[in-house]
């Protein structure tokens, strides 16, 4: 054999390596269709009624791409301009992530280059699915969680232009609908819980969000959460190193 | 605001997104070895975070007023039941959706 029939099978074995990562990626985000569709459109519609036209929110849910800042930055765009105060806004709100890179770390690595965009389109629907999903061995697992990142972010953006367009001409009622993003979190959280023998870091991150919550108020408590579990699981390291339970 | 100010505010909130997302990556970079701590974090935060996750989805729930958080006590309920039942993600989440539906639609 000759290089380039060489060459020819690679790139062949290659391509079939990327479609069927694209094959096993889709059915994980099924929900996150349902759940980014309803609530893209509901923010489109909610740019349009707001007066931006529906390249705002096209190119938002590009850049951005993360729902709860896009809905604040509607009322940025709207009230006097704020440099300083919009970068606070967006570090504060969008600050998990930093976790789900914390957590992504070993993950992500050898991905090549798609790590640039594994971690652009890290979202928390995008970072759940990649974090708890269990990959089939044979499939290729950097083009497995590019394919649920890239899936994600066309349903946000495709939802997002939708809303954007067709404004409030639509009206359907789909209340209660934004619940399928709750019971995605509730499946995934239950997953995590049923792997594990010892529940300590769980109940860590359920406490300690709910006594936040309780005493900051659901617009301020993500922060607090963040440093008591950033703390308690500090404190408690020896024991859950020891029971072990952990991904 | 002008346009200019428009499209600054709005890259200012990508840049923002993207440092929270890009720093842990820059901070630890993966040709040297990660510390142990960070290490130990990694592993041990996926559980806190669906757990703050699960906390966030339901934080405009009022428990004391409306419906006293009923509707989304009962669409959880179905959705751990089915999936402890069939476990098939899908099922669980599309049962308990449409629950939920159902409930704040015609009940409450």
């Amino acid at each position: 054999m000759n290089n380039n029939s060489y060459d020819n099978l690679s790139s062949r074995q290659n391509r079939q390596k990327i479609r069927q990562a694209a094959r096993q990626a889709f059915p994980p985000t099924i929900p996150i269709f349902a759940g980014f569709w309803f609530l893209g459109i509901t923010y489109g519609v909610y740019m349009n009624v707001s007066g931006f036209n529906f390249l705002y929110p096209l190119f938002m849910s590009m850049a951005i791409f993360g729902g709860s800042l896009e809905f604040v930055a509607v009322e940025m765009l709207l009230s006097a301009f704020a440099p300083v105060q919009t970068l606070i806004m967006a570090l504060m709100i969008q600050a998990r992530h930093l976790f789900y890179g914390i957590a992504m770390l070993d993950k992500f690595k050898g991905t090549g280059l798609k790590k640039i965009y594994l971690i652009f389109g890290m979202c928390d629907e995008s970072f759940s699915i990649n974090c708890s999903a269990q990959i089939p061995e044979d499939v290729d697992r950097g083009w497995f969680m590019f394919f649920v990142t890239l899936y994600d972010q066309i349903y946000w953006v495709t939802g997002a232009a939708l809303g954007g367009v067709l404004g409030s001409l639509i009206s359907f009622n789909t209340e209660g609908l934004d619940f399928v993003m709750t019971a995605m979190f509730v499946v995934i959280f239950l997953e995590q819980w049923l792997k594990e023998k010892k529940h300590y870091t769980a109940v860590i991150g359920v406490l300690a969000s709910v006594v936040c919550l309780l005493i900051c108020g659901p617009d301020s408590f993500l922060i607090p959460t963040m440093v008591c579990i950033l703390l308690l699981l500090t404190l408690f390291r020896k024991p859950i190193e020891k029971a072990g339970d952990m991904i | 605001m002008t346009l200019t100010q428009q499209v600054i505010t709005i890259a200012l909130c990508a840049l923002g997104t993207m440092a929270t997302r890009f720093l842990p990556f820059l901070l630890f970079s993966s040709r040297k070895p990660t510390p142990g701590y960070i290490q130990y974090l990694g592993k041990a935060l996926p559980a806190a975070i669906f757990g703050m996750l699960v906390v966030y989805c339901l934080k405009n729930v009022s428990f004391l007023s409306g419906s006293h958080g009923l509707p989304e006590l009962a669409a959880i309920l179905v959705v751990v039941g089915l999936h402890l039942w069939k476990h098939q993600m899908l099922w669980s989440i599309a049962g308990g959706t449409v629950c939920y539906m159902l409930l704040v639609q015609f009940i409450f």
